[in-house]
Order: C-alpha cells, then structure tokens, then sequence
C-alpha cells in the first residue's frame, strides 16, 4: 500500500489544548516544545479547562483526577473507592509531579516560560476566557487573546493537534 | 559546495554519519551550508555539544544545552532559528538527538 505523501514544505503546527488536568497539561505543552525544537512554527490555542495552563494563578496548581481516570498507570493508580477520601488527588499529583520531575521536564509555569522563549505563540480562547470572567491580564506574560474563528485562519495550511 | 566537505559522509537528514571525523572546518562548512555564520557563542554551544557527546554518547538537547551552560532558550533559539535541537547537533558532526525536551 502506497503511504501518504508528506508535505515537507508545512512547518506549521497548531496545538489546542482543552483539558486543564496535571496529565493532560503536558502533551501539547511537549509536543509543542518538540515542534520548536525541530524549528516548526507552533501555535497553542488554549480552550476551555486548557485555560487553567497559562493562567497565572491555576498554572502551578493542576491536579490530577483520580476519580473516574481510567488511563492511570499502575504505579499511581487509585481506585475509584479510594479517590473519594479528602487529599488523594492532592497525593496522585505530588506523585506525578515528581515522576515528572525525574524525566526532567519543568513544572507547567517554567514549562510555559520555556515555551515563549523558544518562541512558541500562545492563544487563550476569547469565548473561554468571558465564560469564566478572565482577562489578559490573568494569562501568562506573552499569552494573546484570539477568537476561535482567527485561531483556524492562523492554522491553515499546517497541522493541527486536538488535545 | 566547499572542498571541506566533499569527504564528508552524510545521512539522508544532513547529519554526519561519522562524528569522530569532525573537525572545526568541517563546522564552518556544514554552517555556511545552512546560511550561518558561526560566532564566538555558537562555539559554547558546539563546544558543550561535543563534550556531553564523549561523555553521554549521544548529542544533547536544547534542555541538556541550556541547563549546563549560559546559553539561554532565548539565545539558543536566536543561534540556531531553523530548529536548535537539529542544527546543533548538524553543525557539532553528531546525530539527531533523541530526547523529548
């Protein structure tokens, strides 16, 4: 079977990212660090509970959910049952903080600032934003607010990851 | 195309198969071939490179670099805008380095 052919002339990568969790924080965050680093040009666009990424006062405190997470790997898996008592997701996420750590990987506000100075352009969702009552001036220093609308003209022509 | 490198392997990617046969002008070379002119700070980054290569076995990456040197994210992206991870190690004789971050 013939492979699809590539496009080596895209460069571009648009990256959105909607879920706010410690887990599901850092695959765009890598894989737009990987884009950089291969000199793609990457754009995030942050969306609903994505928002919580770059926002200053939420960046440093993701959690991870323990409750109704299937995908936990063994070593830091937690029944359902066990979830409910007060402090678990609190202790899943100091767990998985330090597993990140040991991969050398920053935390999300360090990560974020590596990701501006390698210069990876940051979106917050104008539409997310007015739903929990934010403004530019909660976001991370470098993040812009853009529409959805302009977001998809800004991506046109490359790739696009839904995160 | 420069004499310096006419003896020079290369893989598909651009990288030199062999990194032992590196030299300085061979750095220069691989440099100019990629529209750069090599300054006193991409030899930091050069210099670092191949010496994280002869004690790791494999070429760092922009983390390796920036965490171990006074090259900054910011400069080393500024050094190298085609893609740091890939033009250091191009232009330090090494492969693609394979770590994430």
């Amino acid at each position: 079977m013939d492979m699809p052919k590539i496009d080596k002339n895209i460069r571009k990568l648009s990256i959105i990212a909607s879920k706010g969790s410690l887990d599901m924080a850092y695959p765009p965050l890598i894989l737009a660090n990987a884009g950089r680093m291969a000199g793609v040009e990457v754009n995030l666009f942050f969306t609903f509970w994505g928002l919580d990424i770059i926002t200053k006062k939420k960046m440093d405190h993701l959690n991870v959910s323990v409750v109704g997470n299937p995908s936990m790997h063994p070593s830091f898996h937690i029944p359902t049952l066990v979830g409910v008592i007060p402090g678990m997701s609190a202790m899943a996420s100091w767990m998985m903080r330090k597993e990140i750590a040991k991969l050398d990987f920053p935390p999300v506000g360090e990560f974020i600032e590596l990701l501006t100075d390698a210069g990876a352009h940051l979106y917050g969702c104008k539409m997310s934003m007015d739903m929990m009552k934010l403004t530019k001036a909660d976001l991370v220093d470098g993040a812009e607010v853009l529409g959805a609308m302009e977001f998809i003209e800004m991506s046109e022509g490359g790739q696009i990851i839904f995160v | 195309m420069s004499d310096v490198l006419a003896a020079v392997k290369f893989d598909a990617e651009g990288f030199m198969v062999d990194p032992n046969a590196w030299t300085k002008e061979i750095a220069e070379a691989i440099a100019a071939r990629e529209g750069m002119v090599l300054t006193e700070r991409h030899w930091v980054v050069i210099n670092f490179a191949r010496d994280y290569f002869k004690k790791n076995g494999e070429s760092p990456t922009p983390r390796n670099i920036t965490k171990n040197s006074d090259v900054t994210t910011k400069e080393l992206y500024e050094l190298f805008p085609g893609g740091p991870a890939k033009l250091a190690a191009k232009v330090s004789g090494l492969g693609k380095p394979h770590g994430c971050i």
